[in-house]
C-alpha cells in the first residue's frame, strides 16, 4: 500500500488546436490510470485556458506539410495542399470546421468541455509567470480550474519526481 | 491466463486480475474485488455505477468514464470520488468486466 503514485506533468507551448489535445488526451488517459496528472500553460498553450480563446483555436494549413488534398474530401494521394491556395481568406477556418467536425463525430468533446473533464479528474493546472506578464494577463482570464500563475523554478519544484512532456 | 478463488467461487482471470467471463461474476466477488481496489463498502451510487456498465458492455468491456458519466448521470468528479485513482478501470475490475477501450 506504501507504493508511491506515479506522476505526470504536461507543458503546453502551442495554442493551435491540433496541438492542444494531445495533453488532454494523455493527460485524461493518465488520470484514468490513477496517475497524478499537473499541467503547465506557457506562451501561446495558454491559450488553452484562456476564456476568450481556448473554444476558438484554429489549425492552418499554410504551410503544413502533412495536410494533404484527401482531409479536404479530394482524392488526390499524397498532394498537399497548395500555399498558394492555403493563404486564401477562410481557408484556416474551414481547416478547423473539417478537423473540429472530424473529433465530433468521434466523440472528442471541445477543449472547454475536455479540459474541465480533466480539472474534474484531479488535474492540477498552473499558467506560466513570465508569458502572463508578457501577454498582460490575469488569473480573471483563465478558467477556474487554474489554480495559480507561478515561475518556472516553481513549477519544477513541483513535478519533482514526475514524468515530464513537453508539447 | 489462471484462475483464482474469490469469495469461495472459482474464477478465470486475466493477468492483470480482471474476470475473463462475465458470467462468473458475483455480488460477493464485486465486494471482495472492491476491497482489494482499497474500497471498504459498496453504496448504492459504486453499485448504481457496476450495474450500469454492466448493463451497457461491449464485447465484456466496460464503458469508457465519459460514457459512464454520460449514461448515469452522475459526474466526473464524484466518479473519482466514489472510484479513486482511475474510476473506468476499477469499476470494470469489480464488474466483472474488461477494461474500456477508448481515449475518451
Amino acid at each position: 500500500m506504501a507504493e508511491e503514485t506515479r506522476k505526470m506533468a504536461f507543458i503546453c507551448s502551442k495554442g493551435t488546436l491540433d496541438m492542444a489535445y494531445p495533453a488532454l488526451v494523455m493527460g485524461w488517459a493518465a488520470l484514468g490510470n490513477g496517475i497524478d496528472v499537473t499541467i503547465f500553460f506557457t506562451f501561446w498553450g495558454m491559450d488553452i485556458i484562456r476564456k476568450s480563446r481556448q473554444d476558438h483555436l484554429e489549425i492552418a494549413p499554410v504551410g503544413n506539410t502533412s495536410m494533404k488534398m484527401s482531409m479536404m474530401g479530394i482524392h488526390a494521394d499524397n498532394a498537399g495542399i497548395p500555399n498558394a491556395i492555403s493563404v486564401l481568406p477562410g481557408m484556416t477556418a474551414l481547416a478547423t470546421k473539417l478537423m473540429k467536425d472530424k473529433m465530433q463525430a468521434l466523440g472528442v468533446p471541445p477543449v472547454s468541455e475536455y479540459l474541465q473533464m480533466l480539472v474534474d479528474g484531479g488535474a492540477k493546472l498552473y499558467a506560466c509567470k513570465l508569458s502572463v506578464d508578457m501577454m498582460g494577463l490575469k488569473k480573471e482570464d483563465f478558467v477556474d480550474g487554474v489554480i495559480d500563475i507561478v515561475t518556472a523554478a516553481d513549477f519544477i519544484d513541483m513535478t519533482e519526481g514526475a514524468q515530464i512532456i513537453f508539447i | 491466463m489462471t484462475t483464482r478463488m474469490i469469495s469461495g467461487k472459482t474464477v478465470q482471470v486475466n493477468e492483470e486480475g480482471f474476470l475473463l467471463s462475465p458470467d462468473e461474476w458475483t455480488k460477493e466477488i464485486a465486494i471482495e474485488i472492491a476491497k482489494e481496489e482499497g474500497i471498504p463498502e459498496l453504496t448504492p451510487a459504486h453499485w448504481k455505477v457496476i450495474e450500469w456498465c454492466r448493463q451497457n458492455a461491449t464485447n465484456g468491456r466496460s464503458p469508457t468514464l465519459r460514457q459512464i458519466t454520460a449514461g448515469t448521470g452522475i459526474s466526473t468528479k464524484e466518479m473519482f470520488a466514489l472510484f479513486p485513482k482511475g474510476p473506468a478501470k476499477k469499476v470494470a475490475h469489480i464488474a466483472g468486466l474488461g477494461k474500456p477501450e477508448g481515449c475518451v
